[in-house]
Order: C-alpha cells, then structure tokens, then sequence
C-alpha cells in the first residue's frame, strides 16, 4: 500500500474448515449424568415414530469445538475491535454488564408461565423499564413484545388500523417518503395498506406542499423516521403533524436514529402517535452478527388499547401482573412476552447512564458525527448542506468520475481496519456513502477514519484500480455473489452425495 | 459517564474544528419549542456495583431454585457452558449483520453449519438463518405456503400452542388469510375426519404441532396424504427441538416452522428465542429470512456470502417475502454450538433421557390420576386430569419449591381440571416423586374449597 | 447498446418482436445492464394470459428484482426453458434472448409501443448511462 495505515496491521490468522469436516464416529463433547429414572424401550414406546439415524450431525470434541469457534470468530470485524460507521445502524459499546445481570439465575431461568407470585422480578424490569422508555419518548404507553424494529413497525402499523377501524374506517394506505429504510414498505403490504410515496425536498427533508397535496381521508398514516436517513432532523414536524391530524391520520415514526434525540427531544412533544424503537440500536444491546433485536411500540393514550396482549398491570395489593382481557388489542405478534433478554440489557443500561449520561451521550453521537462531516467535506460530495445530526450522508459523485463507486470505497475501506459504512442508501443519493460513527468513538479513532478516507480518495485520483479490486488484506477477497445467487448452495452435503 | 471516551478537552477541539460555539449550536435544528430543558426522568446514574446489585434482587424476587415441570413452549435443558464462553467473544457479541462477507466469515460460515444441521435433523433441505420465534415462524411458515399455492385460507389444529395461534392470527386478520380449525382426538392427535372436513380448494396449508401441545407424536403420514392430495402443502410446527433426537422429524411435509430454544438457549422469562424455518428445495425463493450461501473468492477460495437477499426487504422493498430484518444471530449460533456438542450420539441419547424421565413420572402420576391420550406416542409432555383443581395442587407444590405443570383451563376448557407436565433431563427422580405424592395426597382428600396461589386469566 | 430496429419496446424496458398474430417477448440491452448479472427469472406457465401493461413475472439479479410489463395482450405459447438454468444469457444476448412466446389478443396495442429510435432518445433521457 502506497499510503500508511496506522490502524490496520498483518496477522498470522488460522484457517479452519466446516465441523462437518472435522467430525469421525466415536468423538464425543458432550456427557449425560446416569438415569436415575428406569430406562425406556424406546420402538416400544414410539413405535413408527422412532427415529433411526441422525444422519450427518456431526461429532466432535470440546477442544475441537473451542477451536473452531474462536478461529471462526477472528475472521469476523466487531465492536470491540472499531468504530463501525454503518449509518442508521448506531454501533455503540455493547456494555458488558448488561451481560452478566442477564445471566443472573432467577432471570436467566425463568418460566414465563411461572406463577406470578414468584415473577415478581421480571414483571419489575418490564414495568421500570416500560416507564423510562414512555418517559424517554413522550409518550403514554408502550408495548415490549415486538422482537426486533420490523416487528415493532408491523405492531405500529396494526394498531394504527385497528384504531382507524374502531373509528369506522380502516383507510387504505400509508404515505412513506423516499428515503426510507426498506422495512417500512414491506411492512405497511403486510397490514394490507397500498404504499405512495411521498417526496424529499431540496434539502432532504419532507415535502410539505406533497403531503398537503397526498393527504386525504384514504391515508392512515405517515410513516416518518425522525431524524431521517440523511441524519437530518424535520424542521417542520409540527407542521407535518398538524395536516396529518387535520384529517384524521396518524403520524407514525420509525425510531431507528433516537440515538440523536434521547434527553434533548422526545418525540410524543413534536406530534408522533405511534414510534417503535429499536433496543439493540439505541439502548446498546449487542448485535450479535445479525440479532436478537427487540422493537418496542410507544403510543399516545388514544391507541393505548390496542396494544398487544397481555400487559403488565399493578394489582390492588400492590404487586405485579399480566392482564389479558384487552378485548381491543390487534392480538398477540409474538409468543410470551417479547425479547425479554434484551430488556435486561436496555435497563442496565439506561441506569448505568441516568438522565445525564443519556443526555451526554447524544450529544456525543451528534458531535461526533459533525467532526466527520467536516473533516470529509470537500473530499467527498455532500448531497445535501442541511446540518446533520447523528449522522452524516456524503455521495461518491466525485469518485464516479474515475469509475469508482461507493461500494468500491468501502472495500478499500476495509483495508485501512475499518467497517464499511452503509453503501447505497438511502435511495434518494444515488452512490450514498452513509456513515454514524456513534458516541462511541474516540477522537483518535474518528481521526484516523477521516485520514483513511482521505487517502482513498487520494487513491481514487492516483491508482483507481487498488480500490476498484479491494479488499487485498482480508483472508477472502471479494466473493462470487452472482454465482451464490444463481446455484444456490446453501447446506454442506458429504462427498458422493 | 463512562461509556463515553472523549474528554473535555477532545470536546473543546472538535467544536472547534467544526466551527460551533457550543453543543448547543448543533442542537439548534430542533425547533426550540420541543427542546427539553428538563432532565429525563428516570433513575439516576448507578456505578456498576449498584446495577448488579438491583438486578440481584430482581433475580431473587424471580424465584430462584424451584423444581420446575413447566415446558409449553419453552423447554429447560442443560446449557454447556461453552456456548457462553464462545458466544460472549466480542467478534461474535458485537459484530454486525454479515452484510459485508470479507470480514464477516465467522458469522457467515457459523450460519451455514448452522443450516446444514437443521436440515439434518429436520429432514429437509434447506434452512434460514433463524426467525424470531416458533410462533412468528409458523405464521411466516403458513405465509410463504399461500405465496407458493396462491391459495388464501389455512387449516390450523387446535393443539397449535395457543399463542402460536394467536400469532398466526394476528398476521392472517390483514392479510386476507382464513383459517379453518382441526380439533383433536380422544388418541390427543389430529382429528383426521375433522380436518378431512376443514379442508378445502382454497387451502394453501395445513397447520400442526408435532410433538404437539400436548406432548403428542402427530401421524405426520396420515396428515401428509389428507393435505397433498388436497393440492395443499404440509406445514410443521415444533416446539420442543430436544425431541428430533429420537422422534423421526416430519420428511413429508413442505415446510418445518421450528423454535430451536431446546439447544443451548435460555428460557429466560420467554425470550429471546430463535424460530427456524426449514423447507424444500424447490421453495426456496418463497422463504422469508437471511440465508447463508457457500461460495468462492477470486483466487477460487471457498467463503460464505448472504443470498437471495432480492426477497428481503432492504431490495424488494413493498413486495419483499416479508418485512424481516434483524434475526436472532447470536440465538441461533448457541443453538449451532449446542447441536454441535451433542451432534449424532448426544442428541440422541438427550432425547432418550427426556422420554424416560416423562414415562416414569407419566406412570407414577397414572396411578393417582388420570393421563389423558395414552392412545398416542409422546415425547416429553403429557396431561394429567384431576378431580382438585390444578391451581389448588400447584399452590401447595410451590410451598415446596416446585412449580406444578401448566394448568390447562385457559387455553383448553373443556379439559376440566388437567395440567402439562413437562419433565427434561433435568427433572430429578425426587421431584418427580414429590409431585406425585402431594398430588396423591390431594386426590385422595376431600375438596376443601381451598383458594389457588392464583389463576391467570387469559 | 443496441437496439434492433425491427423490434418495438416498452417504456419499461420490454422489447416484442411481432410475425403475424404471433410476437416473442424479451427485455432489453440497457435493462441487462442496469440489473446486473442475472440469477433468476420467474416467468408464467404456457397458456396463461398477458394484459398490455400489467406485469407477468420478474427478472432477478444480485441486487435488484423487476418487475416485468406486458408490451401487449396475448396467451402464453411458450416460455424459454432455457433461462432457468443459464440466465446469464439474457446479459450476453439481450436483445435475441426471448423469454415468451406468445399469440396476441389485441394487435392494435401495438400502437402504443416505442420505435427503436423513440426508445433509444427515452432512454439516453432517463439515465444518462
């Protein structure tokens, strides 16, 4: 590489098959204690039902299992490794208390239909957790069942139906701007409303005049991320809310980016009836390589009965329960009670913050987010002057020039130790290079992003073709995807078979 | 606030370079009508010794050290202790969504094993990486078979735990989906007439639980040819996975909707959990979630890529196969590591342990008591009908640290006085034989009217 | 890119070359290259009907699905096995890769097509590619 890169360095990695390939007969990881319980003629018990053979499940041992796993984990880029500036996705520190108290015995093992009287515990943490996140949003009550965003969104949009229906019309669409995540279209087909699209300004923002011109007795709701996927906050909510009220709709928001509003701004204060949010963005439950998520649904006290069954009531004598006779609620999305694993984190976390470390850690978010965006500007289009947020959303116009995308960018990116930030979206920037460092990141970490991305752009004018084929360093380079997408193979299968 | 890695010193310097007087500057985009200027009313910041300290006591207010039957759905099996080692690696914990494959080969290949080893054990051939939940995942399941049939309404048993079927309606009330219910037998299997009767041109699928609610082994041959010859596909639900140890997994249906939470994953209070679901070939395109594909590199090295993502959301937007984003990766990699320690022998043995322990406890509650649906195989469930109420018997179990089996009025009315019983191979002989003998006891009494811990009502 | 002068095309990037009361369906050179490398396409079974219009399948690639328009009415007589094991073909060949055969309801629909020329101005219009 032409150009130092402080942050990335070589490794002696190890490599690492499929377990299949390192399973042989008579291996064995596991040990059962001895049945203190008559043993069982299992053909006589289950009969037809009696299963033969495992097939090619493997067989191990447990060193054989801890290698395999740790090798497999050193090929994967994490949190605890750097800043991740995947936008919209807010990777912060995944604080490593919440894991020990979810793994405290009466709450990691836990029924959920355990009597109530020895519950008492979780019904606790659902309860005070519920209150901050209702004090925290502004709004009057919450439901925790949803297990990830998508899922709160599909528990939004239901409960904004059932209370259009309970008013005598369920109306038939919902009017979802431009530069939404696609979630939300996917999600309003799945309650059976007609997606229109409504239009950015100028400045990213919504365009008001449009709304004015699309809202109509036929229209739900509006589902808006607030701040929007430009990282830019709409100036004009209160407007937005008010035509959206005027005809009886309701002003749905896609809580993905709290992260630049906790402590400053709540949204139940700037209009919004129903928001879900998303546990493991905001509220710092870890990604885990993809989930558990968890997407809690606010609502203001109109949709309150609506919420999913059950939910968590104080009883007369002071203790906790369920309460299931909701003869309005859209119905259950989801067995038990949510990702209730996920709750224990979010309220760690929040205590281990109070008011004033969740305020401080906005602030954070945007700050940090600004500096990026000033170190880049110039080097990279910025689409949009509108002040950002909590993240920032620049296109790879300039680079396009020399046949260089933002795709290509990120690769490279990849080279210099970081995380790619999220390429091509939102839609409304064609090329988008959108990156949210979080407050996470410290400023030699953030320095040495802006110096990577400076000297790829530098790469981009003087050597094109190092970042056209990125990345060079990683132990696989750039994967055949079109032939993972024609000849799907997506199970290991032995020899000869 | 010690989360947060700048001074106030690296503050200072970045307002400057951004040109902003203050935060307050950057603040400034938010109408000031709706700034707070408040502080948010929760908690105060704890130190970390207080947090762990609060949440101890919730733990002890959750009941710690009870003797549990409860299963239903969420299943208490032993945890190796290595998949917490394993799965706390912070390259595991705090990676993202291997959306970038290069440096996500971890995850990737972990998925992949993953979905080689549901395959095997559910007899299909292929699998997602993880769904929410068994319930989410039937619902999803029932969804796809409409998509592949073009058919619209679905024939769901009755014994479909109760809040899969409240999700499944959920999702079907908007989705111009019917449902037709099955009822079950006095065998506490599938009434075959009944769902000869339900089903009909417009069926997509046929919906059951195998083991079912009850701990019954469903006929899945029977229900096969019923469905199929309907033009309809099979779709099976399991609950409890422990039982694809030694039950022969349902090869004739089209489409498997599971909850891995039996391998490896905490009961935890209901979640998180990890739905699977698992079909055909053919169906593959119709299948929502993320998938795992095996591939090569430039230089010809093999790799994992995520594929088929043109039926996820994030492409296909408004007509993507569902709106599924965020999964239960890490969920799902405790069951891989699970099904991994015990593979071919373990599994196997497991599920023989779980049977042997519900037969004895089935055999000794039979002598004072009736065992419903003894007419049928089961695994490691069964009902047992008393003539106390099982909130009664459950009240005086509890003041000896053992939780009595789910009473069932809620969900089954018509059962009169009958409770789940679970037993893993965790139960131990002598709870078993205490359970048994309170309950003997309280058969053997005259009712005394006497009042329940509590009843839910559902 | 080229496009064949003897072919009449879509706005949605179909093209439909008619002989008699027959005409094959395909999609065009800038839809290739627009999609990408090509995985997968969903086509409807013979004997099925086309509405002018209205979509009757999709063309998958990597990235992206779309949606594929009707150029005209008609009843499916045929659909090109061949894509559904090398539908790279259409990337190489767009314009002699047909997807459908079909017979036409309606062939004063075909009014309403683009001419090579028109299609070729459309489309320099719409992306400047």
């Amino acid at each position: 590489m032409k150009h130092p890169t402080p942050k990335a360095t070589r490794h002696v990695n190890q490599n690492e098959g499929l377990i299949f390939e390192k399973s042989s007969a008579g291996k064995a990881a596991w040990k059962l204690p001895p049945l203190d319980v008559p043993e069982v003629d299992t053909a006589k018990l289950l009969g037809n039902a009696e299963r033969k053979d495992l097939g090619v499940m493997p067989e191990v041992s447990e060193i054989e299992i801890i290698r395999h796993f740790t090798r497999l984990s050193t090929w994967n880029y994490a949190i605890d490794l750097g800043m991740y500036p995947l936008g919209s996705c807010t990777m912060k520190y995944n604080p490593r208390v919440n894991e020990v108290v979810a793994r405290l015995e009466g709450i990691a093992n836990g029924h959920p239909y355990q009597p109530e009287k020895i519950s008492q515990g979780a019904l606790r943490i659902i309860k005070t957790l519920s209150d901050c996140l209702i004090e925290i949003t502004g709004m009057d009550a919450i439901t925790l069942q949803p297990a990830a965003g998508a899922h709160g969104e599909l528990t939004g949009l239901l409960i904004a139906r059932a209370y259009h229906e309970s008013k005598g019309n369920p109306r038939k669409k919902v009017l979802i701007p431009d530069s939404a995540h696609g979630t939300n279209p996917a999600t309003a087909a799945m309650v059976g409303y007609a997606v229109e699209n409504l239009k950015s300004n100028s400045r990213g923002m919504v365009e008001v005049s449009a709304l004015e011109a699309q809202m109509n007795d036929d229209v739900a709701a509006l589902m808006l991320t607030n701040p929007n996927t430009l990282g830019v906050f709409e100036q004009e909510i209160h407007k937005i809310a008010q035509i959206l009220h005027a005809k009886g709709g309701l002003l749905y928001m896609d809580g993905a980016n709290m992260n630049a509003l906790v402590g400053k701004v709540r949204p139940g204060d700037f209009g919004v009836d129903v928001m879900h949010l998303n546990l493991h963005k905001t509220f710092s439950t870890p990604h885990g390589g993809g989930g558990p998520g968890s997407g809690p649904v606010a609502v203001k006290r109109a949709l309150e009965p609506f919420l999913p069954t059950p939910v968590v009531i104080t009883k007369n004598d002071g203790t906790l329960g369920f309460e299931y006779n909701r003869p309005q609620s859209v119905g259950r999305v989801r067995s038990f009670y949510g990702n209730f694993g996920m709750f224990v984190r979010a309220l760690a976390y929040i205590l281990a913050n109070g008011p004033d470390g969740l305020r401080q850690t906005t602030e954070d978010a945007v700050l940090n987010a600004n500096y990026i965006r000033k170190g880049l500007e110039g080097v990279y289009d910025l689409p949009y002057s509108t002040p950002s947020m909590h993240e920032v959303v620049f296109s790879d116009k300039l680079q396009s020039k020399k046949g260089v995308r933002t795709m290509d960018i990120a690769k490279r990116l990849i080279d210099y130790g970081f995380h790619p930030y999220t390429t091509a979206f939102p839609l409304i920037v064609p090329g988008a290079l959108m990156i949210e460092p979080t407050e996470s990141e410290d400023k030699a970490e953030m320095d040495l992003f802006v110096e990577a991305m400076k000297s790829i752009a530098q790469e981009v004018e003087e050597d094109p073709q190092t970042v056209l084929e990125a990345p060079h360093t990683t132990r696989v380079s750039r994967l055949d995807e079109t032939g993972a997408a024609r000849k799907p193979i997506l199970r290991w299968k032995p020899q000869g078979s | 606030m010690r989360y947060l890695p700048k001074s106030p010193a690296d503050r200072e310097a970045m307002l400057k370079a951004i040109g902003a007087r203050s935060i307050d500057d950057l603040f400034a985009p938010i109408p000031a009508e709706y700034r707070l200027s408040r502080d948010l009313k929760v908690p105060r910041q704890m130190a970390e010794s207080e947090i762990v300290d609060w949440f101890r006591q919730r733990s002890k207010e959750n009941g710690i050290e009870y003797a549990s039957f409860l299963g239903a759905g969420a299943y208490m099996h032993y945890r190796p202790v290595i998949i917490d080692s394993l799965i706390s690696r912070g390259e595991f914990l705090t990676a993202y969504t291997p959306y970038q494959a290069e440096i996500s080969q971890g995850t990737l290949q972990a998925i992949f094993e993953f979905q080689t080893m549901i395959c095997e054990l559910t007899g299909m051939e292929v699998a997602n990486a993880s769904m929410y939940d068994g319930s989410t995942a039937a619902a999803e399941a029932a969804m796809m078979a409409v998509r592949v049939t073009g058919r619209n309404s679905v024939v769901v048993a009755n014994s479909l735990h109760a809040e899969y079927r409240e999700v499944l309606a959920t999702y079907a009330h908007h989705q111009g989906m019917p449902l037709a219910s099955a009822g079950y037998s006095d065998s506490g299997r599938i009434d075959l007439k009944q769902l000869e009767k339900a089903i009909g041109p417009d069926t997509a699928c046929v919906l059951i639980q195998s083991p079912n609610f009850f701990g019954t082994i469903e006929d899945i041959t029977a229900i096969a040819d019923i469905a199929h010859k309907n033009g309809s596909l099979l779709v099976v639900s399991i609950a409890e996975a422990v039982s694809l140890g030694i039950v022969e997994p349902p090869r004739e249906a089209d489409i498997v909707a599971m909850e891995a939470q039996s391998f490896g994953v905490p009961v935890g209070f209901g979640g998180p959990y990890c739905g699977v679901i698992a079909t055909k070939e053919k169906f593959v395109r119709q299948m929502p979630g993320r998938l795992a594909g095996q591939t090569t590199d430039r230089k010809g090295k093999r790799g994992f890529v995520l594929t088929l993502a043109t039926r996820e959301q994030h492409i296909r937007r408004e007509k993507a196969t569902s709106n599924i984003c965020t999964n239960q990766a890490l969920v799902a990699l405790m069951v891989n590591i699970f099904m991994t320690v015990y593979g071919k022998v373990g599994l196997k043995e497991l599920a023989k342990q779980n049977l042997a322990k519900a037969a004895y406890a089935a055999d000794q509650f039979g002598k004072h008591a009736k065992v419903l649906f003894a007419g049928a195989p089961r695994f490691n469930e069964f009902v047992v009908q008393t003539s106390e109420d099982p909130y009664v018997i459950n009240s005086r179990l509890l003041g000896h640290k053992i939780v009595g089996g789910l009473p069932l009025k809620k969900f089954y009315p018509e059962l009169g006085n009958a409770a789940l019983w679970c037993c893993t191979e965790m139960t131990t002989r002598s709870s078993i034989d205490t359970a048994v003998g309170m309950l003997a006891e309280s058969e053997a009494e005259e009712p005394r009217g006497e009042h329940a811990v509590e009843e839910v009502v559902r | 890119m080229s496009y064949p002068a003897d072919l009449k095309y879509t706005k949605e990037h179909e093209w439909i070359k008619v002989d008699g009361s027959n005409a094959t369906i395909g999609i065009t050179d800038y839809a290739q290259a627009s999609l990408g490398d090509i995985v997968f396409v969903d086509l409807p079974k013979p004997g099925s009907e086309i509405t002018a219009g209205k979509t009757f399948g999709t063309v998958e690639s990597v990235k992206a699905v779309s949606d594929l328009y009707a150029p005209a009415s008609g009843t499916v007589n045929e659909v090109n096995g061949e894509l559904a094991t090398v539908p790279e073909k259409i990337n190489k060949e767009a314009n002699t890769t047909w997807m459908v055969r079909v017979t036409l309801k309606n062939p004063e629909e075909l009014k309403n097509l683009l001419s090579a020329a028109d299609y070729e101005k459309f489309v320099n219009e719409e992306g400047g590619h």
